[in-house]
């Protein structure tokens, strides 16, 4: 994070950009887990007649340190919600978060006290798959979409996130220190 | 001159087999990736490349730029030692191979087969010390079953490798490859080969022994809290071990890296691609293996070690050295 600073963007770090960039887009690996109906197709995803291995995502990692991926496949409960919560903590920079299904979107029919409407309530959503459940391709097409997202990415974007978090206030910086106790408690 | 052999050719041959190995490990992953997707008649990587061949470049690129991240409750200095500490020893085990007639693998020691199962026993330190630094059930839950499968399964192989020792008359791996055998000790060696397999899938950690990582209980395993690069290194030692014991497998059932009947014998260029493409079919064998057999359960793979392939390992080994005495 030096030289970019000093120079113009786009001299020195464009060609490294798109090669990471390129990197991750053909090695997004998702988070092994399933949340309701939606998860069923999102394993068939990944069976012989759609093939997500296609793009090189089908290695499907059960732990957070190592996927890229979250596909959030079905309604969020509020008992689970801190599960999810957790889990896209525990995942490590860069990660991409998908909204599959209406109700992972914006709550769907389950408009009651149990349900989240939509996880962008919690956590920061790329692509929203509408469906109910959405077809395999309809979650292809969104893993296209989140390519050609990966594909815009830059490193200013994480310089800009490391800024932000470093202007905080003292007391900012202490209130977030004491929630990340917290979370870790 | 002596300087020369002593440590300028060493070094270079070591530069070449990492390298080489690297390399090896890479195209692995694709190449089980590839052949996993045909058995389940899918296509498999294709986007990243001709065929996905750039796919390894990919997921290296991606892993090496990836945050890393050390959780906080973890014993830092064994937690950073351990993908290190598993690494190392897959590429150490290379010292002794024999690559080609006449260019001895790095060091032709006389206890080449010493060598192997000594930095096997090693090996298991690095996933024993990962489960133990990560300070998380599930990480020592999975290391606690791979070193006691490792531990089971070497007993085993040992006495394997002790009847193939009986056979081949001397510990030195050279000398193995270049001493004939008789028909009869072929036809023997193979009758074993099956159950010898068996042990280096539990060895190697591999499907369907993959217990110490299986996703439905141990979430990952003892590598539940690696990612980024030191996730890729635990990644590599696997992969490494897998290549590293199809090596072995080749050199010691099938001829190594001479060709069946002695045809062109004295074509040394030749010796590294004859092993290599018996390393590949051998290495097909694993990963058929694990498109088509599921896990067994921990209890199952236990007593099949103790009480089956011990037992049978110990007769076998008898018998070998009652054909010896009689035979040879």
């Amino acid at each position: 994070m030096g030289l970019e600073d000093k120079l113009p963007e786009g001299i020195i770090t464009t060609q490294l950009e798109s090669l990471v960039n390129w990197s991750r887009q053909n090695s997004t690996w998702p988070l092994l887990f399933g949340l309701a109906c939606c998860a069923i197709e999102m394993i068939a995803t990944g069976s012989a007649r759609h093939d997500i291995s296609r793009y090189g995502s089908e290695l499907f990692r059960a732990s957070p340190r190592q996927a890229d991926l979250m596909i959030v496949s079905g309604r969020v409960s509020n008992k689970m919600a801190p599960v999810v919560k957790r889990l896209y903590d525990q995942m490590s920079e860069p990660k991409w978060v998908i909204a599959m299904g209406i109700c992972a979107s914006a709550g769907g029919p389950f408009n009651n006290y149990a349900i989240i409407q939509g996880v962008d309530k919690l956590i920061p959503v790329d692509v929203y798959v509408p469906g109910c459940p959405p077809r395999p391709e309809a979650l292809l097409y969104a893993l296209d979409k989140l390519r050609e997202k990966q594909g815009r990415e830059t490193f200013a974007k994480y310089r800009r996130n490391e800024l932000a978090e470093a202007m905080l206030s003292p007391q900012d910086m202490d209130s977030l220190e004491a929630l990340r106790a917290k979370q870790f408690a | 001159m002596d300087w020369l052999n002593l440590v300028v050719f060493p070094v270079l041959r070591s530069v070449v087999l990492i390298v080489v190995l690297l390399t090896g490990f890479a195209y692995l992953t694709w190449y089980e990736r590839k052949l996993l997707a045909r058995f389940h008649a899918r296509y498999g990587p294709n986007r990243a490349g001709t065929f996905g061949l750039l796919q390894p470049v990919a997921d290296a690129v991606k892993a090496v730029f990836k945050e890393e991240v050390i959780p906080r409750h973890v014993d830092r200095w064994v937690y950073l030692l351990a993908p290190m500490l598993a690494l190392v020893p897959a590429l150490v085990i290379w010292a002794v191979i024999p690559v080609a007639k006449g260019v001895p693998a790095i060091a032709d020691v006389n206890i080449g087969f010493l060598w192997i199962l000594a930095i096997a026993g090693v090996e298991s330190y690095g996933v024993i010390l990962a489960g133990w630094s990560s300070n998380n059930n599930y990480s020592l839950l999975g290391a606690l079953r791979s070193s006691a499968q490792m531990i089971s399964y070497e007993l085993p192989l040992g006495m394997f490798l002790v009847s193939i020792l009986l056979l081949a008359g001397g510990f030195s791996l050279v000398s193995l490859v270049e001493t004939p055998r008789a028909w009869w000790e072929w036809v023997w060696l193979w009758a074993m080969f099956p159950l010898f397999f068996i042990c280096i899938l539990a060895e190697t950690n591999r499907s369907p022994f993959d217990l110490p990582e299986t996703e439905n209980e141990l979430v990952a395993g003892f590598q539940t809290e690696y990612g980024g690069i030191k996730f890729a290194l635990f990644f590599m030692a696997e992969y490494i071990n897998m290549i590293t014991t199809s090596t072995i497998m080749a050199t010691l059932f099938f001829g190594g890296y001479r060709l069946p009947f002695g045809l062109l014998s004295d074509v040394v260029w030749l010796g590294p691609f004859v092993l290599a493409a018996k390393v590949i079919l051998l290495l097909f064998l694993f990963i058929w293996v694990r498109a088509s057999i599921g896990r067994p359960r921990y209890d199952q793979l236990m007593h099949f070690a103790w009480k089956f392939l011990l037992p049978v390992s110990i007769g076998y080994m008898i018998v070998t050295a009652l054909l010896v005495v009689f035979f040879k």
